[in-house]
């Protein structure tokens, strides 16, 4: 039998008919739908006079537009956020969904509830309209974002039509070095291979770095693959995924879970299996990475200048160049280690995992925010907050000054209503730099968040290497 | 949706790369749970002077009077990155554009246009006059400039069906609904794990 990729087996695993073309019609094992895109697509559906046709594997959860502050309600500073949570809640209900309401102890973000829950598992089809959906790939599912309108094909028919991606393999040979995150290598690859660097393509990512990731930091690498044009991003399950899999809320379990493990053990690429592109690099060369431009490919290794454009012409054009230095308030060789932030944020779908947390945790202890540092940290899920609180870690955030919020989206965008101010600039665990994605004319630089807590600190975009606890 | 053949129109050039959702409809310009209501948000963070207001900022494209009957939008690399918000589609169609000329699409982004009758034009843009009106005839797939210059593009066979026949995909799919069940039962025999 001809060697097969593991995106091939889960492919053709689903393939209801070929539409021709390189078009599939895929079974669909998951949707997830939250308040900001998922409303809609419910509403739009029962206008339609359709029906939500496998009501049990459909789940939805509130997470972009709901308010973080302490004793949150459904109120948001988002002037009509409110009909976005109302109008979820009511379609969800009526058409049967399993909902993750606030107040919910399983409430959380999107791509961080479902690992969580197990409602991802390995080898299953698993669409979200979302763009991070990718993330959940790291847990040897096929899982990527789709439109309101595809979730409402979903939804209606537990099938969508897709074109077949592109297979693209990106080896990380070695180790990453101590203090150097899954974060850092997501950026990496995107400084390296560019904002398009995997269009068409679903990733598989392999080698020794990528199996030496526990299940968090995997979410982590996944998650910015969107930022790369990637279809999604995939790593084959293993013991590690296994592991962390077994005995939670929706999982498998007894007979079934033996039966599970051993249909998800076959799922990974055979020796020989040929994929479109292939790409590697070596982890040693990864470095903690931070942003400084609009576009997370703009990034540079921490204690590197702005790039010169001649050293970024490949991807850059001049006008995008000059475009985001200006958005950014920076010149051409200026240090971006150094540069003074107004404010530092610890969120979002790519880094509020309690791993995150521990290890931002770990620079904060016996710290102090400094002086004109506004610090805000937003668990990814309720669970992660109370998992989080009952070790303690919300006791050192707070110590050291930060903000200890209730779980959302919150400010990796402001869809809550609540934004940075123009012109501030701000260190961020999230994954978009865009001109005013955390608010209009803010300045946001991407970075781990081992690498925020020590900015935080300093008060300025600092190293975390060498710190205390890193 | 809208069939789609051919388009003769005013392209209005906003020639940048990177060009993502949440500039094409800021989240703060979804005011509603529904499709409609998002024109007037289309841009509006480069298209007005301030944050709220509705002051046309002279400086940019879609203000200046030559492109005010402007249905084909001409942009740079990875149009529509960022998030899948199809919201961005939603204004772009509410606001009159048929068609977007870029150099490469995000891909849900382009999907999201196919779904609601935006024909993705995956070509150079930078190559293209803007100064009077192009034509896009999708059928035989040819993009011609005001002078004249015929320039091929592709786009999957998909794609093109919806767009010119103005197909929801979920009728279409429906049309298979036993076939779908068929294969449902066998997979829930095969992996019952999978199925609540």
């Amino acid at each position: 039998m001809t060697p097969r990729t593991a995106f091939e087996k889960i492919w053709s695993d689903h393939l209801v008919a070929d539409l021709g073309d390189g078009t599939g019609l895929l079974l669909v094992d998951r949707v997830l739908l939250h308040e900001r895109t998922g409303g809609v697509a419910l509403n739009s559906l029962a206008e339609a006079g359709r029906k939500v046709v496998a009501p049990a594997q459909v789940f939805a959860t509130m997470d972009h537009v709901v308010d973080t502050r302490p004793g949150r309600t459904d109120a948001t500073l988002m002037p009509t956020g409110t009909q976005f949570i109302a109008a979820t809640r009511a379609a969800a209900r009526a058409a049967g969904l399993t909902l993750f309401d606030l107040g919910d102890p399983r409430q959380g973000i999107v791509h961080v509830i479902s690992p969580e829950l197990a409602i991802v598992l390995p080898g299953l089809t698993l669409v979200c309209p979302d763009s991070h959906t990718c993330s959940q790939g790291a847990l040897g599912a096929l899982a990527w974002g789709i439109g309101s309108s595809e979730a409402e094909h979903a939804l209606a028919t537990n099938t969508i039509r897709v074109r077949k991606p592109k297979t693209m393999r990106i080896t990380v040979n070695g180790r990453l070095g101590l203090g150097v995150t899954a974060k850092d290598l997501a950026l990496h690859l995107l400084e390296r291979f560019g904002s398009v660097g995997a269009k068409g393509h679903v990733v598989e990512y392999a080698g020794e770095a990528v199996r030496a990731l526990d299940v968090e930091a995997r979410l982590t690498l996944c998650n910015m693959a969107t930022e790369f044009s990637a279809f999604s991003a995939f790593i084959a399950a293993d013991q590690i995924v296994f592991d962390y899999l077994q005995g939670r809320t929706y999982a498998p379990a007894g007979v079934e879970w033996d039966r599970a493990v051993a249909d998800w053990r076959g799922l990974t690429t055979d020796e020989g299996a040929v994929f479109d592109a292939e790409l590697a690099i070596h982890a040693a060369d990864v470095a903690p990475m931070v942003s400084w431009g609009t576009s997370p490919q703009q990034a540079v290794p921490l204690g590197r200048p702005v790039p010169d454009h001649a050293a970024v012409a490949a991807r850059d054009a001049r006008e995008a160049y000059d475009r985001a230095l200006g958005y950014m308030g920076l010149t051409p060789g200026q240090a971006i280690e150094g540069l003074a932030i107004d404010a530092a944020f610890i969120g979002s779908c790519t880094n509020s995992r309690l791993s995150d947390l521990r290890r931002a945790a770990a620079i904060l202890q016996g710290q102090r925010v400094a002086d004109g540092v506004r610090a805000i940290c937003v668990p990814g899920s309720t669970a992660v907050k109370a998992a989080a609180e009952a070790e303690g870690l919300d006791r050192v955030f707070r110590d050291a000054g930060f903000e200890w919020r209730e779980s959302g989206c919150s400010m990796c965008f402001f869809a809550g209503g609540e934004s940075f101010g123009p012109q501030e600039r701000v260190i961020s665990s999230t994954n978009r730099n865009f001109e005013s994605r955390q608010g209009p004319g803010t300045r946001t630089h991407l970075a781990s968040p081992e690498t925020v807590a020590a900015s935080a600190i300093a008060g300025h975009i600092a190293d975390p290497r060498g710190m205390a606890g890193a | 949706m809208t069939p789609f053949t051919t388009l003769t129109a005013i392209a209005a050039p906003l020639i940048r790369d990177n060009i993502d959702t949440d500039a094409i409809i800021p989240s703060r310009e979804m005011k509603s749970v529904g499709k409609t209501g998002l024109a007037d948000g289309l841009f509006a963070g480069w298209r007005y002077t301030a944050m709220g207001s509705r002051d046309p900022d002279p400086g940019f494209v879609l203000n200046d009077p030559h492109y005010a009957k402007a249905r084909i939008l001409l942009a740079g690399a990875n149009v529509g990155c960022g998030s899948s918000r199809e919201h961005a589609a939603w204004a772009l169609a509410e606001y009159g554009f048929r068609a977007i000329v870029a150099v490469s699409f995000n891909p849900i982004f382009r999907g999201n246009c196919v779904r609601n009758g935006i024909v993705p034009v995956e070509i150079d843009a930078n190559g293209i006059e803007a100064d009077g009106p192009i034509t896009i005839d999708l059928p035989r797939q040819i993009l011609t400039t005001t002078s004249g210059r015929e320039m091929p593009f592709a786009i999957d066979a998909e794609a093109k069906a919806m767009l010119i026949g103005g197909l929801d995909a979920i009728d279409l799919t429906l049309t298979r609904a036993d076939e779908i069940a068929r294969f449902r039962e066998q997979d829930r025999a095969r992996r019952p794990w999978v199925y609540f």
